[in-house]
C-alpha cells in the first residue's frame, strides 16, 4: 500500500525485458502459426467424407491458428521469465520491485482477449448457421440447408441403431447406407434411454432422446465407409453399440434399396402389428414422427 | 472433594465412550436397519420391483436416511438443540475436547475441522484415484476384459462422482475452514456447529456412495441421466443420496463462508485489503449456495421417479429427460467453477510470496474471480449442444462460453505480471502453482474447441472432452490442492514436509499427468467415445501409453502419501513459524496456532502483499482481547 514506507529495492534493472518478450513472441508466432496451420490443420478429424466434416476441419484449423499465438506467448513468457527472474538457490530472500499495477497493460489485455473471443463466437455462429455443422438441432432446426434432402430416421435403443427410410417405403435396416453426393436429413430418436448417434467420419453427432425428434443435416461426398457409435452412456452394453455405415454411388444404392425392400417385405406384417397380436416386439412403441417438443 | 486432584488417569479407551465417530458409526448402522425394516413395514412388497430380491427402493432411501441421522446423533449434533429446548443458555462452542479424540468427534474449533477435512477428503480422493487406476487397467485392452461391463461402469461412475462430489470441498473444506477466520482476523467461523456438520455430512455421504457396490453399483456415470437413471439397479439410489448429501454440505459450507467473510472481518480489513484467497472463497461460496439446491431438487425428482412412480423425466408419461439435463447442468457448470475458482485463488495467493512481489492488479484479479463466478451461470447449455434441445440458443451459449475466457484471462494476466521481474524461488508450492499455468492453459484452450458448436460436434462426448476437464480440474484444482498442502500443512500441523520428496512428487506428478492426459486429446479426436472400455484397435497404442502413464501417476501419489505419513508421523521435524517468509497473517502467528487464534484481534492497515514495500506489517494486534465473544 502507498501508506507503507518503501524499502531499499534491489538495483534497478534497465534491460527492456518487455520488448524482448514481445519481439520473441512475435517472431515465434509468425513462424509457428503457419507451420501448425499447414502441417497439423489437415490432420484434424473428422476428415473429408462429408461437407460438414470438411467444414469442421476448416473450423478446427482456424481455431488452432488462433490459439497457437496464445501458446507461444505463454511459452515465451515463462521460458524468459523463469530464466531471468529467479533467485539463486539458497540465497537470502530479497524482495522484488513493488509493481502493483499498470492500467495500460490491463486495457490492452482486455481489448485483445475480448476481440479474440468475439471473433471466435462470430466465426462459430457463422459456421453453425450455414447448415448446423452436422450437430443435432432438435425438432425445430434453425439452420436448414436449401434443396432436396433425403430423410432417414435413426432409432436408438439398447443397444443398437435402426435406420428407417421413408423415401423407400418406410423400410428398416440395421445398416446405414447412404447415396453419395446427397443431402441427408437425419431424424434421430430413441425407444428407451438417451443415446447419441455419432457418425464419426461424416461429422455428425445427435443425441437420441425418447419422444423427441432430433434433426441433423449432412451432405455426403464420394463413396466410402464410416463408423457409427453411441456417444452417450446408455447402460450395460453402451461400449458395443457401434456399427459401420456405407456411402455408395447412386446405382449401388438403388440395388441395395431394392434388395432391402425384398428383405423387409417378409417382416413388414409383423412390424405393422402390435406385439399382443403376434407382431414384432417393440415395433408399436415409437412414433414415426415423435413429438415436436424438446427443452 | 480432595480426591479429584489425585484421581488416577483414566484408561485410553475411556475417551471412546460418549459422542464421537465410533458412537456415530454404531448408531449409524443401527439407524440404517431401523430405516430398512421401517420401510419394509410401511411399503412391504407393494413397491418391490425386484421380485424375489429382498429390498425395494424405498427401503434403501429410508435405510440410508436413518443411517445418516443415527451417525449425526452419535456424533452429538442433536445434543445442543435438545439442550436448548430444555432451557439451557445458548453457547457458541461445544465442550472443549483435547487430544486426538477431538479429530474424531464434533469439534467447533475451525482449525480442527480444517484438519479433519484434509484427511477425510484425502481418504476419498485416494479411493477415487484407485477407481481411476482400475479404469485404466481395463483400458489396456480394446475390449471388455478385466472387469464385467457393469463393474466397469460402476468404477467410472464412482470415480467421477467421488471426485466431483468430494473434491468440491477439496480446498474450501480444509483450507478455507482453517484459514479464512485467521486471514480475516476472527477467532471462529460464523456458525461453528454448521461448520462441523458440513464435514460429517460429507463423510456420511462418502459412506453412502462407497456402499453402492452392495446394491449393484450404478451405470450412469457422474451425470446420472434419466431414463437410464430411472431404470437403473438399486445402487443408483446411493448415487442420488450421495449427491443430495453433498449438496446439503456444500450449501451449508458456502453459507457459513459467506456469513463469516461478510460479517466477521477485523477492523480495517476493507474489501480492497482482503486476501485474494478470501475473494476466491467468497466467489466460490456464492456459487455453492446457489447451485447446490438445484442439484438437491433435481435429485429429489429422480428419487420420486424411482420410488413413487412420478414422471418428471419419463417422456412416455409426459415428462422430459431434458428437464433433468437442464437442471443438472444448471448446477453442473457452476460446479466445475466451484472446483476451479479456489485453484485460481490459491495461485494468486501464493505467487506474491514466492515471486517476492505484490499481487499485480488486485482489483482486476478480484474482477476475474467474480466475473467467472457470474458468467458460469450462463453457459450450461453448451453441455447440450447436440442433445436435440431446441437449438435457437446455441449461438448465445457459444458466445457466453467463450466470454468466460475473458475473466479467466484476468487471472492469467495478474499471475504472470506478479511473476514479472520478481525474485522467484522454486519451492515446492511454487512449482505446483507454475504447473497450474501450464495445465490450465491447455485445459482452457481445448475448451475453445468444445465451446464452438461445429468443433463440438466431433469432440462432444469423446475422450477429448474428458481430457479437457481433467486438464482443468486435475490440472487446475488438484495441483493447487497440493500447492496448498505443501504451503500450509507445515503451519497447520507444526511439522515440516520433506522438501526433496516434495520435489520428486511434483516432477513425477507433472510429467505423468501430462503424459496421461495429453494423448487423450488425440484419442478423442480420433473417435474414442467416453465411458466405454471398447475402442477401435488403432487406438491401442495411445491407450496403453496412457494407462502406463496413469499407473506412474498413481505411484507419484504414493510418493506424496509416503512423504505425508513419514514427515508427520515419524520424522516430526518442527516447522518454523514462517517457513516461506510470507507476509500473510497466518504465518505471523505461533505454530501451532493457539485455539483462540489471536490474543488481541488484529487491526489491518493494508493488504498482505506488501513485498518490497518495507518491513512494516499490514496489521497490529490492537483490537478486542481474547475471551470476549
Amino acid at each position: 500500500m502507498a501508506s507503507e514506507p518503501t524499502a531499499a529495492r534491489p538495483p534497478h534493472d534497465s534491460t527492456n525485458h518487455g520488448l524482448r518478450v514481445i519481439v520473441a513472441w512475435l517472431v515465434l508466432s509468425a513462424i509457428a502459426t503457419p507451420l501448425i496451420v499447414i502441417f497439423v490443420g489437415h490432420l484434424i478429424p473428422p476428415g473429408d467424407a462429408s461437407t460438414q466434416g470438411t467444414e469442421q476441419v476448416f473450423d478446427n484449423t482456424w481455431m488452432l491458428g488462433i490459439i497457437t499465438p496464445i501458446l507461444c506467448l505463454l511459452a515465451v513468457f515463462f521460458f524468459y521469465g523463469l530464466r531471468s527472474f529467479h533467485a539463486a538457490p539458497g540465497s537470502a530472500v530479497v524482495d522484488g520491485p513493488p509493481l502493483r499495477n499498470d492500467s495500460r497493460i490491463q486495457i490492452l489485455w482486455i481489448v485483445i482477449t475480448s476481440t479474440m473471443v468475439l471473433f471466435l463466437a462470430g466465426f462459430g455462429t457463422y459456421e453453425l448457421l450455414q447448415n448446423g455443422a452436422g450437430g443435432g438441432q432438435g425438432p425445430n432446426p434453425i439452420a436448414v440447408p436449401a434443396g432436396h434432402k433425403m430423410q432417414v430416421q435413426v432409432i436408438g435403443q439398447q443397444w443398437q441403431f435402426t435406420y428407417r427410410y421413408p423415401s423407400l417405403g418406410n423400410i428398416e435396416s440395421n445398416q446405414l447406407v447412404l447415396p453419395a453426393d446427397t443431402y441427408v436429413e437425419l431424424h434421430v430418436t430413441s425407444l428407451d434411454v438417451v443415446h447419441s448417434f455419432w457418425a464419426y467420419e461424416l461429422g455428425v453427432k445427435a443425441d437420441a432422446n425418447p419422444g423427441t425428434d432430433n434433426v441433423a443435416f449432412v451432405r455426403t461426398k464420394g463413396p466410402g465407409t464410416f463408423h457409427v457409435r453411441c456417444a452417450e452412456l446408455c447402460g450395460l452394453w453402451h461400449g458395443y453399440m457401434f456399427n459401420n455405415g456405407r456411402v455408395v454411388d447412386s446405382a449401388q444404392f438403388q440395388s441395395w434399396a431394392s434388395q432391402a425392400k425384398k428383405t423387409y417385405a417378409s417382416i413388414k406384417p409383423f412390424m405393422d402389428k402390435p406385439e399382443s397380436q403376434g407382431g414384432a416386439p417393440f415395433s408399436h412403441i415409437y412414433l414415426p414422427a415423435p413429438d415436436r417438443r424438446a427443452g | 472433594m480432595t480426591a479429584a486432584a489425585a484421581a488416577p488417569p483414566k484408561p485410553w479407551w475411556h475417551q471412546l465412550l460418549g459422542f464421537n465417530l465410533l458412537t456415530g458409526v454404531i448408531l449409524g448402522v443401527g439407524g440404517w436397519y431401523v430405516g430398512w425394516f421401517g420401510a419394509h413395514a410401511i411399503a412391504g412388497p407393494s413397491v418391490d420391483y425386484f421380485g424375489d430380491i429382498d429390498y425395494n427402493e424405498l427401503s434403501i432411501y429410508l435405510a440410508y436416511i436413518g443411517g445418516v441421522v443415527g451417525f449425526l446423533v452419535g456424533l452429538g449434533f442433536f445434543n445442543y438443540p435438545i439442550a436448548r429446548m430444555r432451557g439451557y443458555p445458548p453457547s457458541l462452542r461445544e465442550k472443549e475436547t483435547h487430544g486426538w479424540i477431538r479429530y474424531f468427534s464434533l469439534c467447533t474449533d475451525h482449525k480442527v475441522v480444517g484438519i479433519q477435512y484434509l484427511w477425510g477428503i484425502g481418504l476419498f480422493f485416494f479411493i477415487g484415484g484407485l477407481n481411476a487406476m482400475l479404469i485404466r487397467t481395463e483400458q489396456l485392452s480394446p475390449h471388455s476384459q478385466s472387469f464385467p461391463m457393469g463393474t466397469y461402469l460402476t468404477l467410472v461412475g464412482m470415480h467421477g462422482t467421488m471426485m466431483m462430489g468430494m473434491m468440491t470441498s477439496g480446498i474450501l473444506g480444509p483450507f478455507a475452514n482453517y484459514l479464512i477466520p485467521i486471514m480475516i482476523g476472527a477467532r471462529r467461523m460464523a456458525f461453528p456447529r454448521i461448520e462441523a456438520l458440513t464435514f460429517w455430512i460429507l463423510m456420511a455421504a462418502g459412506g453412502v456412495l462407497t456402499t453402492t457396490i452392495f446394491f449393484g453399483g450404478f451405470p450412469t456415470g457422474w451425470t446420472g441421466y434419466p431414463p437410464l437413471q430411472t431404470e437403473a439397479s438399486p445402487g443408483m439410489d446411493n448415487y442420488i443420496l450421495f449427491f443430495a448429501l453433498v449438496g446439503v454440505s456444500m450449501t451449508l459450507l458456502g453459507l457459513n463462508m459467506i456469513a463469516t467473510i461478510l460479517t466477521m472481518r477485523a477492523p480495517g480489513l476493507t474489501w480492497t485489503r482482503l486476501p485474494i484467497f478470501a475473494w476466491g472463497v467468497l466467489s466460490t461460496s456464492v456459487l455453492m449456495v446457489l447451485a447446490a439446491p438445484v442439484l438437491i431438487a433435481v435429485l429429489c425428482m429422480g428419487a420420486l421417479d424411482r420410488t413413487a412412480q412420478t414422471s418428471f423425466f419419463n417422456a412416455a408419461a409426459g415428462g422430459s429427460n431434458y428437464l433433468y439435463e437442464n437442471l443438472f447442468w444448471v448446477f453442473g457448470h457452476p460446479e466445475v467453477y466451484i472446483l476451479a475458482l479456489p485453484g485460481f485463488a490459491i495461485v494468486l495467493e501464493l505467487l506474491p510470496v514466492f515471486a517476492r512481489k505484490p499481487l499485480w492488479g488486485y482489483r482486476l484479479a478480484v474482477a476475474g474471480l467474480l466475473g467467472v463466478s457470474l458468467l458460469s451461470w450462463f453457459v450450461w447449455q453448451h453441455h447440450l449442444f447436440v442433445s436435440g434441445i431446441n437449438g435457437d440458443l446455441r449461438p448465445f451459449y457459444m458466445l457466453s462460453t467463450e466470454l468466460i475466457s475473458i475473466p479467466t484471462g484476468f487471472t492469467f494476466l495478474c499471475g504472470m505480471m506478479t511473476l514479472w521481474r520478481g525474485n522467484i524461488r522454486f519451492s515446492v508450492p511454487m512449482l505446483f502453482c507454475l504447473a497450474w499455468f501450464f495445465n490450465f492453459l491447455f485445459g482452457g484452450l481445448s475448451g475453445v474447441f468444445l465451446s464452438d458448436v461445429p468443433s463440438d460436434v466431433t469432440t462432444h462426448g469423446s475422450f477429448f472432452s474428458m481430457a479437457h476437464f481433467h486438464y482443468t480440474i486435475m490440472g487446475g484444482l488438484v495441483f493447487t490442492f497440493f500447492a496448498a498442502i505443501y504451503y500450509w500443512v507445515p503451519k497447520m500441523t507444526g511439522w515440516q514436509l520433506n522438501e526433496r520428496l516434495g520435489k520428486i512428487h511434483f516432477w513425477t506428478m507433472f510429467i505423468f499427468f501430462n503424459s496421461t492426459f495429453a494423448p487423450l486429446f488425440a484419442a478423442g479426436f480420433l473417435g474414442q467415445s467416453r465411458r466405454t472400455p471398447v475402442y477401435t484397435g488403432n487406438l491401442k497404442f495411445l491407450n496403453d501409453w496412457v494407462s502406463i502413464s496413469a499407473f506412474l501417476l498413481g505411484i507419484s501419489m504414493l510418493i506424496f502419501l509416503f512423504n505425508l505419513v513419514w514427515s508427520l508421523a515419524f520424522v516430526k521435524k518442527p516447522a518454523e513459524a514462517n517457513p516461506w517468509a510470507s507476509r500473510s497473517i497466518e504465518f505471523q502467528l505461533p505454530s501451532p496456532v493457539p485455539v483462540h487464534n489471536f490474543d488481541r484481534i488484529p487491526v489491518f492497515s493494508g493488504d498482505p502483499y506488501g513485498y518490497g514495500e518495507g518491513p512494516t506489517p499490514h496489521w497490529v494486534p490492537a483490537g478486542q482481547p481474547a475471551g470476549r465473544e
